[in-house]
């Protein structure tokens, strides 16, 4: 039986799970960061300006 | 007025949820008919052969005891919760743990105690030897309380949870995945006429740090959920 | 003393440990990158196969690690979990919580790789031997932790509870490997072991080359995760909108 598909496989498997391990929290904390700085710039312009 | 002892607490208190089990005898029955249910399918799904059915049975009874055991922990602090008579007891200043003890208790009596006295009946079902249904017997009587006990944590941990219920079965059945391994194994063993009596010891150890630990476990669990 | 001391205390400050976890990241998959690099080349290159094995043996430079840190990282998760239950540590809380998808990552990619090794080299895709159960009942741990913190809506309450759990699940760990490990040997009567005898160096070092990239994955994946969750339960305080809006010291 020819071992190389199997080993392949197995490295593909842990790169694509380690991938998406890596990327999730940084693509969610992009999206945080985002929404964050949208509700900041919303509350900075209900603020009425200083004389 | 002199205080409550501890121990006058738990008695008190064990005598009030077998009441209040008596008066819902017919929900407390639920998960033993489920029990009745889920190991009758067995024979429906493999076939009836004799010897698959006794092959398979400790493990098919026990998964089964599981099961109906993790559908009666979810109610062992639930109603006390909603009604807030477990923050009343938290306020009275017993210990959490005789309040946990006494829950349990009156648990397996009314959950796994008659898991216990069905077993030999599932034990015919199944199709198993004499000397396995004993043994079946011995391991459910030292691990349906273990359950209870490892299921209270469970049980507190998320009682405060509008679905716990539900997250509760999967919190608990990693933790019972040795019980599960070591009873079954006593129970083939004494089919096989092989010693089964360090299993049954290991079980016996199992239930005494069970009983030492768990309470612990589960009133810290309760003061998180109470919070 | 005094300075490590300090150091701990000042860690326990969001702010500070934003900033500090912000200029370590670089280095940490800088250092990842290298070591695993290095790490496959040698194992999937330079090192011999195995003489019962063949070539399928390549695949115990990815999944013993990855077994590894599943393992590793339950027992930090617990230890950091105990701390912030004990002494009411928020950083450590959160640092728990946040362990605890990486760690069922590992368990996952350990499961995929060792089925996949299983296949070639004992003939089904998978067996129950006792590595492989005791690697999903910790899955099911893992799985527990994660699904008993998101069942809460208060953050700290559900880091505490998550944290009594994996307390508890720590605890069960060497049991259940014993019971699993014991009730394997009943069952499989002799089974190859993964690695045969003592290993030859050629192929120790990419192991081990291997093991120390999986401990910078998880720590600069630690701290991106726990960086997020730390904007996201002070998103109110000063801080937070000083870093998202650039301004401040």
């Amino acid at each position: 039986m020819d071992h190389a598909p199997f080993i392949l496989a197995a490295y593909a498997i842990a790169a694509v799970l380690l991938a998406w391990c890596a990327l999730s929290p940084v693509l969610g904390g992009r999206k945080l960061i985002e929404r964050l700085r949208r509700a900041y710039r919303e509350t900075e312009r209900d603020h009425a300006p200083k004389p | 007025m002199s205080g409550t002892k501890a121990s006058g607490a738990l008695t008190a208190l064990l005598k009030r949820d077998l009441l209040l089990a008596y008066r819902r005898r017919s929900e407390m029955a639920q998960p033993l008919i489920f029990l009745l249910v889920v190991v009758s399918l067995f024979p429906l799904g493999v076939g009836p052969s004799p010897q698959l059915l006794s092959l398979i049975a400790p493990g098919v009874i026990w998964i089964a005891a599981l099961l109906a055991t993790v559908l009666s922990l979810d109610s062992l602090f639930r109603s006390d919760f909603e009604d807030g008579s477990l923050e009343q007891f938290l306020l009275s200043g017993q210990p959490l743990a005789v309040i946990v003890i006494a829950k349990t208790a009156a648990h397996w009596l009314t959950a796994g105690l008659p898991l216990v006295l069905l077993s030999p009946l599932l034990a015919v079902w199944m199709n198993l030897p004499a000397e396995g249904a004993r043994v079946l017997v011995f391991t459910l009587a030292i691990g349906t309380p273990v359950l209870s006990l490892i299921g209270a944590i469970g049980g507190a941990l998320t009682v405060s949870l509008k679905r716990g219920g539900q997250l509760l079965s999967l919190l608990v059945f990693p933790l019972y995945v040795p019980l599960l391994i070591i009873a079954t194994n006593a129970v083939s063993a004494a089919v096989a006429g092989l010693p089964y009596t360090g299993q049954l010891g290991l079980m016996l150890a199992g239930l005494v740090a069970a009983l030492t630990l768990a309470p612990f476990a589960a009133s810290a669990a309760l003061k998180l959920s109470l919070e | 003393m005094n300075r490590i001391w300090l150091f701990f205390h000042k860690m326990g400050s969001p702010p500070w440990f934003y900033r500090f976890s912000g200029r370590l990241l670089p280095w940490l998959w800088g250092l990842f990158l290298v070591s695993a690099a290095l790490g496959l080349y040698l194992g999937l290159f330079k090192a011999p196969p195995d003489y019962l094995q063949g070539e399928s043996a390549r695949i115990m430079y990815v999944h013993v690690p990855a077994a590894w840190m599943s393992m590793l990282i339950y027992v930090l998760m617990a230890v950091m979990g105990f701390v912030g239950l004990v002494w009411h540590v928020r950083l450590a809380e959160i640092l728990a919580m946040c362990s605890a998808p990486i760690g069922a990552f590992f368990t996952a990619i350990a499961l995929a790789t060792g089925s996949l090794w299983g296949r070639p080299t004992w003939g089904t895709y998978w067996v129950w031997d006792a590595r492989l159960t005791s690697e999903l009942v910790l899955l099911f741990l893992y799985l527990g932790v994660i699904a008993l913190y998101n069942a809460f809506d208060e953050p700290r309450k559900a880091a505490r509870a998550a944290s009594l759990l994996a307390l508890v699940g720590v605890v069960n760990l060497p049991i259940i490997h014993y019971s699993v490990t014991w009730w394997n040997t009943l069952h499989q009567g002799a089974s190859i072991s993964a690695t045969g005898s003592s290993i030859h160096p050629s192929m120790l070092w990419p192991l081990l080359i291997m093991a120390i990239a999986t401990k910078f994955f998880y720590a600069a994946n630690l701290l991106v995760r726990t960086r997020s969750r730390l904007l996201e339960q002070d998103h109110r305080k000063q801080w937070v909108r000083d870093v998202i809006m650039g301004t401040g010291n």
